[in-house]
Order: structure tokens, then C-alpha cells, then sequence
């Protein structure tokens, strides 16, 4: 019954992993962006949770509806203000930009917050867990996180496949020299997919400072995981980065129950494997089928 | 002379360094067609993509309806009235043939054709509506790239080698279209590699020969006339 614990505690971990990644997938689906600061965009996304939260002396949960938006409008101005411009030097402009992004970003934390660890007030749901039988216990904050996931995963793959904005954005990561040839403005849907990246890593990052410590350096650690859930998903692919998220908590968690200091190597390890035997991916096609693959 | 729907004049673009049109001008009345024929390399379809907005010329101006569109952007273009079918037909592989042609009509400003009015000039696809574009034959989405650029209910619609590829029977179903819909008033610009097919569905013809204009006539001129400043008046014969 261990085993079972472990495994299912390992799902719930790998919902939060696809969280912080399915923002990561997008923006390199669509935009072709690999994003090295999203990691960091989520520990802001924290950061702005930590000091309303403390303001107003409310449970983090109270500012999503003011985080939230915020991190939106932050992904636009994101797009607009700086990502445009790298795109236009190619993708190697955007990796440097974005790397310079991050290591800024948690510069300016290090110095407007203090190096130190931060957690956050979560409220009752924090120390709440539900026990299925004798042997299983599950904490809220993991099924809240998981289930938020597969909301956020199931919502973007309802607005991609039923919206006219939907449509537009998978046009665009097909052939976006023909979209904007056949009139689509790919400027606002970029900045709006730019959006969604940023708030989704918001809100990947509440939950991880709600589960767990965080400073101004956790985004890099966060940024590793959220690659490899998406690597092993596949690039560009929402459903196979959750897929690739709980293929990384089920490994990190079970390892973990033989011997804790082998979790992460594991996970590693696993992702290693994935690149060795299958570079594109466990849930990538050919190239035609990229846009569907955003949709999952 | 009655002003022109779309008018060029002085077009130099340039790739990178090297430059692809030398001063090209034409002009299209309202409710013509016009082939623009040439040699590959010639510079027809890059003439067709600047008329269309995604390259911008060094120098010379683009004027629709007796406005200057040089600098405008290919959606500010569709809601003037001017939509593209792009060589090679371009659909989008992962969206369904009615998700495509959505995409086209959502930059019309208005007046997008129905997708029931498509349908009924295009049969054909309406069966496959719900498929993926990457499921059809080449016919079949060539018949969708045509229907996208209709459902922007475009006044101008520009056609690059709509018959590449094709069977002979398809070509002539798509070219009794085209008639169909140049009897309900379109203008047409159409790059064409076969010149029979060009200048028996054209009122005129522009031929391009290494960038430049090397004859612009009534579709009357005839083959041979044509086929002179195909090669430079080199005598040569097509293949």
C-alpha cells in the first residue's frame, strides 16, 4: 500500500510540475520561445502573492484574483516590450534575452526581498489531507494543485479548439508566414499567449510557495523540472506535458521511498533516457502535426 | 482611362542583396483578369506576395481603389478587399477545412462569405469540412486555399499556380470556378505557369522576365507573342 501511496502522491507532484511547464509548452509551440525565465516568472508570481497576502492578512488563495490578471498583463507587456524584438534575431536572440531576464529578475529579488526563504499563508487548506483507506493520505494542497492543473490544461485545450482566437493561434504554429499572409495579427496573439504563459507560471508558482519554501533562486530549479516535463511530453504538446510532469513526480516520489537522496538524480536520469531513445518526445508526431499537439 | 482597381508603379524589391523586381508596373481594372506569366525565378511570385502586403518594397508604390497601400499590413489589405491564394496552397495541416476557411473570413471587415455560399461553389469540400487539411488530396486543398481566400469576400483575389501539381480534370474545375466567379464581378490577378490555360481565362497579360516587365498586352497578343518575351525574344520554345 506504500507503493500505491507513493505513486498517487507522485501524480498529485507531477500535476504541479505540468503546471509550471504547460505556459512553458505554449509559448514554444506557438512563439517558438523557449523561455529561460519562466521559472523565475513564476517565483514573482509568489513573490506579488506573498506581499497582498501579507497586506491585506488574507490566505494566499484571496489574491489570485489580483496576482492573476496581474501576471496576464505582465506576460503581454513581456511579449511586447521585449520578446517582439528578440524574435526578430531569430531564436538564439530569445534564449540570450530571456537568460538575461532571469538572472536580472532574481538579481532584483535577491535585493528588494532578501535571499531568504518565504513561505506562504495558505489558511486550513495547508495542513488539510484526505485519507483514502488506512495507508493513503493525500494532502489537499497536491490534489488542489493536481486538479488545477488538468482545469487549466483542460481550459486552454477548450479556448484553443473552440475560440476563433483559438483557431488563430493554431494557425500560427503552423505556418505563421501564412497566417499573417491570410490576415490573422499575430502581434496581439502572441502578446495574448504571452499572457497565458506568465499567468499559468503564476499560478504554478503560488502553489509551489504554498507547498514548499521559496526564494529568489527557486525559479532555476523550477525552470529544469518544467523543461523535462515538457521534453518528455513533448515539445509543444499540453497533454503530454502533464503526461511528462506525472512521469516526473511518480519517479521522484517512488525513488524517494527506496532512497531519498536518489529522487532528483532519478528524475534526471528519466528525462536523460527520454532524450536518449526518443528526442521528440513520448507524445510528439511528425512536424504537421505541431498545432494539434499544442491542443494536445 | 478609368481609374484601376489596382495599380503599381516603380516596384524595386529586394532580397537581401539581391534584388527580384526592377521597377515593375501594372495596371487591373475592376472586374479583369490578368495572368502574369514567366520563367521561374521571373518574379511573379514575389510581385503577387508585395501586392498582397508580406514584402515590402525598397521603392515604387502599390495603389488599391485609388489609395496608397504600399505600407499597409496584409490584414489592413484583406479588409480593403485584396486576399491571397499562396503558391503551394498553404493550409494550415492540423486545422480541420472549415477551421481554415474560418481563419480567412475572420480578417474580412465585414460581409465574410458564408461558409454555406463556399460551400456551394465548392461542393466538393463541403463533404470533407470537418477533416484535416493535411487529409486531403491536392485538388481538394487546393480547392480549400481558394475557399479561404473567398471567405474574406475579397473584390481582388490574387492566385499563384493554382494548377501546380494538379490533375488536368481538377485545373479545369478550378478554372470553371474562377469563370464563375469573375461573372459575378471578381478581379483576378493569376500566376500561371501553363500560358494556353493563362490567356484563354485572362482579359490581359503581363509577362516578367528576370524582374522586369518584358510585356504587357491584351490576352489577344496571342501565344507566340507571348512566348517571345517569355525567353527575351530569344526564340526559344517552352518545354
Amino acid at each position: 500500500m506504500t507503493w500505491v501511496n507513493a505513486v498517487i502522491q507522485g501524480m498529485l507532484q507531477g500535476g504541479i510540475y505540468a503546471l509550471i511547464a504547460c505556459g512553458l509548452s505554449l509559448a514554444f509551440g506557438v512563439m517558438r520561445v523557449v523561455n529561460l525565465a519562466h521559472g523565475d516568472l513564476a517565483v514573482c508570481g509568489a513573490y506579488l502573492a506573498l506581499v497582498v497576502s501579507t497586506g491585506l492578512g488574507v490566505p494566499v488563495w484571496y489574491t489570485l484574483p489580483l496576482v492573476l490578471p496581474a501576471a496576464f498583463a505582465a506576460g503581454m507587456a513581456l511579449q511586447v516590450l521585449l520578446l517582439r524584438r528578440a524574435l526578430r534575431g531569430g531564436d538564439f536572440a530569445t534564449v540570450l534575452v530571456t537568460f538575461g531576464l532571469s538572472v536580472m529578475i532574481e538579481n532584483l529579488l535577491q535585493v528588494g526581498a532578501t535571499a531568504n526563504d518565504r513561505v506562504l499563508n495558505t489558511g486550513a487548506i495547508g495542513i488539510a489531507s484526505v485519507r483514502l483507506g488506512s495507508q493513503i493520505t493525500l494532502p489537499w494542497l497536491f490534489v488542489a494543485a493536481f486538479l488545477t492543473a488538468c482545469g487549466v490544461l483542460g481550459g486552454l485545450q477548450l479556448l484553443l479548439s473552440l475560440t476563433s482566437w483559438g483557431r488563430k493561434v493554431r494557425a500560427i504554429a503552423d505556418d505563421v508566414d501564412t497566417a499573417r499572409l491570410v490576415g490573422v495579427r499575430v502581434g496581439p496573439v502572441f502578446a495574448t499567449v504571452a499572457g497565458f504563459a506568465v499567468a499559468t507560471a503564476a499560478l504554478a508558482g503560488i502553489f509551489i510557495g504554498a507547498i514548499g519554501n521559496f526564494n529568489p533562486l527557486t525559479g532555476t530549479s523550477t525552470l529544469i523540472f518544467a523543461f523535462e516535463a515538457v521534453v518528455i511530453g513533448g515539445l509543444g504538446s499540453l497533454w503530454g506535458t502533464l503526461a511528462g510532469g506525472i512521469a516526473l513526480g511518480v519517479t521522484q516520489v517512488v525513488v524517494g521511498e527506496i532512497n531519498q537522496a536518489y529522487a532528483v538524480l532519478a528524475v534526471h536520469l528519466l528525462f536523460l533516457l527520454v532524450l536518449a531513445v526518443r528526442p521528440a518526445g513520448l507524445f510528439a508526431g511528425g512536424q504537421p502535426a505541431r498545432a494539434a499537439q499544442v491542443l494536445g | 482611362m478609368t481609374a484601376a482597381l489596382l495599380e503599381i508603379s516603380g516596384l524595386d524589391v529586394f532580397y537581401g542583396d539581391f534584388q527580384a523586381l526592377f521597377g515593375v508596373g501594372l495596371r487591373v481594372q475592376r472586374g479583369q483578369a490578368l495572368a502574369l506569366v514567366g520563367a521561374n525565378g521571373a518574379g511573379k511570385t514575389t510581385l503577387l506576395r508585395t501586392i498582397a502586403g508580406a514584402i515590402s518594397p525598397a521603392r515604387g508604390t502599390v495603389r488599391y481603389d485609388g489609395d496608397d497601400i504600399t505600407a499597409a499590413a496584409p490584414h489592413r489589405r484583406i479588409r480593403r478587399g485584396i486576399a491571397i491564394v499562396p503558391e503551394g496552397r498553404r493550409l494550415f495541416p492540423s486545422l480541420t477545412v472549415e477551421e481554415n476557411i474560418l481563419v480567412g473570413a475572420a480578417a474580412a471587415a465585414s460581409g465574410a462569405w458564408p461558409l454555406d455560399r463556399i460551400y456551394e461553389v465548392f461542393p466538393l469540400i463541403a463533404r470533407r469540412r470537418r477533416h484535416r487539411a493535411s487529409q486531403l488530396s491536392g485538388g481538394e486543398q487546393q480547392a480549400v486555399a481558394i475557399a479561404r481566400a473567398l471567405a474574406a469576400a475579397p473584390s481582388l483575389l490574387l492566385l499563384d499556380e493554382i494548377s501546380l501539381g494538379l490533375a488536368p480534370r481538377v485545373v479545369s474545375e478550378l478554372y470553371q470556378t474562377l469563370a464563375g466567379l469573375r461573372e459575378s464581378g471578381a478581379t483576378l490577378v493569376i500566376v500561371e505557369q501553363d500560358l494556353q490555360r493563362a490567356l484563354g481565362a485572362c482579359d490581359d497579360v503581363v509577362c516578367l522576365l528576370e524582374g522586369r516587365v518584358a510585356l504587357a498586352a491584351a490576352a489577344s497578343v496571342g501565344r507566340d507573342a507571348v512566348v517571345a518575351a517569355y525567353f527575351g525574344n530569344r526564340g526559344d520554345k517552352i518545354p
